[in-house]
């Protein structure tokens, strides 16, 4: 605290000391873009989902759209959303974490630790109709892994109840972007953890269990769950992967409101608006949550 | 009866290597330090009686017992790290109670002995507090404290004081002392500051790529080096190029001059003689039974408790330390001023 305010004296003494800047409007240039973006593409479709949600087709203020939530095929639409999203950040997140220990602190060499990345960074952002195709030509009813266990192994995953276009199958297939975003992330957190902190532990008699029960994973926790918030997020959103995959099939919340604003029979914008701001409310509890364990996580840490 | 003892140790790392037939036997409740300049050896020597390193060949014993094999955390080794190495996530208490919460000490002796530590490194108000809310010195006492908590058989410091600045450094390293032979627990102080090594140990062990140059106490270290390295790395040392060397009168010439040290017949020298001294030995004046040089000064550097000149004598340039008195008048550059010191102080190299 008392070395704070002194060293935010010294930058104040000094910036004064400094030569003027001449113009400080010119710093202002560099950011107007971002709030040109902010206004065109978050702030006015936010105003425009809002409203919408009160009114009804002639444009009329109405509760309806929200009464209209309570439906149990959408009570349902965001249950499966958000136990995909969980299953899915769960699952990649643990998948992740392993890959990204076994780069960092299990000291694989470097070309595997720069491969792992350079595919990550790639493979977080491959969602859509490609990947939904990938996944069908590898693991689709008469997909290339599917029939390959059929004719080697004798094994038919379809008859053993697996199906690319149910639950698990579309979990699995959001897994080939949530592990590569959770390595992303939390690499540099495992990088953070200091070789002396695991020789202290050893050095004071622990053994590697306890050392990461009591040391390593609550300084890691605040990343893990950052991580996880954000997996979560990216999951719970997704609309073009899933519908690609499945075409419908799967009765997702993001696929409910495409229906709903895009013009087919079930037409009704005011429903879709009100869709998306219960996907805002869910997203909120979901961050609410969030802050609350990682203030309780990260106590040790300067706020 | 040794305590530690380290034999024939040495510590290869692919084809480079870092500690080469390391001998070292330590008594109970002594104070030893490794000293040597940088990439030496002395972070792998202490990583070695920790268990971190495995050594390539060699043995270690701790009170007669071969631990050479044996896991670090079976060791009962306490070790301070040169980053402190404090987890940041358990408060201060909770750090120095680590130790003993693995030994599943009863929780009302784990404080008690968590406050006894807190005591001894005098930092008992701070016992909730988490690391990053201390400074690095307290966080330094604070690593003391955990390492020492376990009743270690061995206390292992890793240059502890490398990362504060210097007043707290020689507090600290009294206060390191103090602790030291109050507890009476044998310790290995890893430091390539010379000052510190000579200040807190009772033997010192000069390193210089990965051996030992000489294993000593810190004033047979500084008085009599028994190599070049040792006189050249602990302490200033002039070393003049001199001729003539007869060294069973003592006598050689410097400059043109006739230098007289004590004889010692049996030395054998280099190709290249020189004369190595000390430079507090020198000073102003001559005197009885002294050597006295002629010489003009190049330069004065006024350094507080100490003034250093800078003589020519001839080609040759000598480094004096003089004290500093409050009604000193110090020479100026450009004097001519003769530079005089005993035969018994100078040795031949
Ligand atoms: N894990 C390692 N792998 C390869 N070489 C190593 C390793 N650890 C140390 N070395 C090498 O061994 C030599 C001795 O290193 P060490 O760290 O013991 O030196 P030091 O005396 O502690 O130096 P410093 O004063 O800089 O800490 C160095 O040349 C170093 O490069
Ligand atoms: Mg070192």
């Amino acid at each position: 605290m008392l070395n704070n305010q002194v060293s935010k004296q010294t930058t104040k003494r000094d910036a004064r000391s400094a030569r003027p800047v001449p113009f400080p409007w010119r710093n202002w240039i560099g950011v107007i873009p971002f709030f040109i973006f902010v206004f065109l593409f978050i702030l006015l479709p936010s105003i425009t989902l809002l409203t919408g949600a009160f009114r009804d087709n002639a444009g009329k203020l109405t509760l309806s759209n929200f009464v209209g939530l309570l439906d149990p095929s959408i009570i349902n639409a965001y249950w499966v959303t958000i136990k995909i999203s969980l299953a899915s950040a769960v699952g990649g997140g643990v998948l992740g974490f392993l890959m990204a220990y076994a780069v960092t602190i299990g000291k694989l060499p470097t070309s595997v630790r720069n491969t792992l990345m350079t595919f990550s960074g790639v493979a977080s952002n491959f969602a859509g109709v490609p990947l939904a195709f990938a996944f069908i030509a590898t693991l689709g009813r008469t997909g290339l892994v599917t029939v390959l266990l059929k004719n080697i192994l004798g094994l038919n995953l379809y008859d053993q109840g697996f199906s690319l276009y149910s639950f698990w199958g579309l979990t699995l297939t959001y897994m080939y972007f949530q592990f590569p975003l959770m390595v992303l992330v939390i690499t540099s957190a495992l990088d953070g953890l200091k070789n002396e902190w695991s020789e202290a532990a050893e050095n004071l008699g622990a053994g590697k269990s306890l050392y990461w029960r009591k040391v390593a994973l609550p300084i890691l926790m605040p990343s893990i769950l950052g991580s996880m918030i954000l997996l979560f997020g990216n999951a719970f959103g997704a609309y073009a992967t899933a519908y690609s995959l499945t075409g419908g099939f799967i009765n997702l919340i993001t696929i409910v409101i495409g229906s709903q604003i895009k013009g087919d029979v079930l037409y009704n914008p005011g429903l879709g608006y009100a869709l998306a701001v219960g996907m805002i409310i869910v997203m909120a509890a979901m961050m609410a949550i969030y802050y609350s364990l990682r203030r309780r996580s990260e106590r040790w840490l300067r706020l | 009866m040794d305590f530690l003892s380290l034999t024939n140790l040495s510590k290869t790392f692919g084809a480079a290597t870092a500690v080469e037939d390391f001998n070292l036997d330590v008594e109970k409740g002594e104070f030893v330090s490794l000293l040597g300049p940088s990439g030496c050896g002395k972070t792998t020597t202490l990583r070695m009686i920790a268990g971190f390193e495995l050594p390539s060949t060699g043995k270690i014993t701790v009170d007669g017992e071969d631990i050479t094999n044996q896991p670090p955390n079976q060791r009962n080794v306490g070790m301070v790290f040169q980053s402190y190495a404090l987890f940041p996530n358990l408060t201060i208490g909770q750090n120095i109670g680590f130790g003993l919460e693995v030994r599943k000490m009863p929780k009302p002796d784990i404080q008690k002995r968590t406050l006894e530590m807190l005591e001894l490194v005098h930092l008992e108000k701070h016992i909730n507090k988490y690391p990053y809310q201390l400074s690095g010195g307290q966080q330094q006492r604070i690593a003391l404290a955990r390492a020492l908590a376990i009743s270690p058989r061995v206390l292992l410091l890793d240059e502890p004081l490398s990362a504060l600045d210097a007043k707290i450094r020689v507090e600290l390293r009294l206060e390191i002392r103090r602790i030291q032979q109050t507890m009476a627990i044998t310790t290995i102080y890893v430091t390539h500051d010379q000052e510190e090594a000579l200040s807190l140990s009772d033997r010192v062990v000069v390193m210089s790529q990965g051996h030992i140059e000489q294993i000593g106490a810190p004033t047979d270290i500084y008085n009599d080096p028994s190599t070049e390295f040792v006189a050249q790395f602990v302490g200033q040392l002039n070393m003049i190029p001199v001729t003539e060397v007869d060294l069973r009168k003592g006598t050689c010439i410097l400059a043109g001059q006739r230098v007289k040290f004590e004889p010692s017949p049996n030395q054998i020298i280099s190709s290249e003689p020189r004369l190595a001294i000390r430079p507090e030995e020198l000073h102003l004046g001559t005197g009885e039974g002294r050597n006295a040089l002629q010489g003009r000064v190049e330069s004065v550097q006024f350094l507080g408790s100490v003034v250093r000149l800078r003589v020519h004598v001839d080609s040759a340039i000598f480094s004096a330390d003089l004290f500093n008195e409050r009604r000193i008048t110090l020479p100026r550059a450009g004097d001519e001023v003769v530079i005089s010191f005993p035969e018994q102080s100078c040795w031949l190299i």
